[in-house]
């Protein structure tokens, strides 16, 4: 699954440790997101969506469809 | 730009927390796992009485420790719990399949010496660490 994650962090100049702290996960969590290694639960997709103001289709996408 | 409208520290904080409790519940069933075992021989010369509550002292600080770990599993976010879930199925993996074939070297009289379960429980909390290291290692 990929994610803008990152890009979407960049364009609000937060670091992983802010967005790790608003979402209440670790930072290494954070980055292993954004680097592709780990798929968050649909839990934590809706949290990082609703942090961003963003659907969950605006914040990732399908391997398969993209 | 804000930082995101958080209150920093607070997931932190519990985690914290949470290591600590687990820490001090380990050490309680550590020691009430010593008392025993080794309050018979030098303490109270076998007497059933503190055997038994000994030994029930121990159950309990087991209890704490298992109830403490629980908490502690579901306070971590989905990846720390993924890396534990895969340490966990590591070690328990080979505890089993490692447990009976050493129990079976001395069934087929290939060791001469009675299997400690000791033993096992190194193995288990070496693969588990082994789990751990490995599973921060890949999501890093």
């Amino acid at each position: 699954m990929k994610n803008r994650l990152k890009v979407l962090r960049a364009e609000r100049d937060w670091t992983q440790a802010q967005l790790a702290d608003a979402l209440e996960v670790s930072r290494q969590t954070v980055n292993a997101i954004e680097t592709g290694k780990f798929d968050p639960s649909l839990s934590l997709a809706f949290k990082i969506a609703r942090l961003f103001g963003l659907t969950i289709e605006a914040v990732f996408q399908d391997d398969v469809l993209s | 730009m804000n930082p995101p409208n958080t209150t920093p520290g607070n997931w932190t904080d519990r985690l914290k927390k949470n290591t600590i409790r687990l820490g001090y519940w380990t050490l309680a069933w550590v020691i009430t796992l010593a008392l025993a075992a080794f309050g018979p021989k030098f303490i109270w010369d076998y007497a059933t009485l503190p055997g038994v509550l000994a030994l029930l002292l121990n159950l309990a600080a087991g209890m704490g420790w298992i109830f403490a770990n629980k908490k502690n599993l579901s306070d971590l976010d989905d990846l720390q719990r993924k890396i534990q879930l895969e340490a966990t199925a590591l070690s328990l993996s080979v505890a089993v399949v490692a447990g009976l074939s050493y129990e079976l070297l001395e069934d087929i009289h290939l060791i001469s010496f009675q299997p400690q379960i000791s033993h096992l429980v190194i193995l288990i909390a070496a693969t588990y660490a082994i789990g751990l290291f490995t599973g921060n290692r890949r999501y890093q």
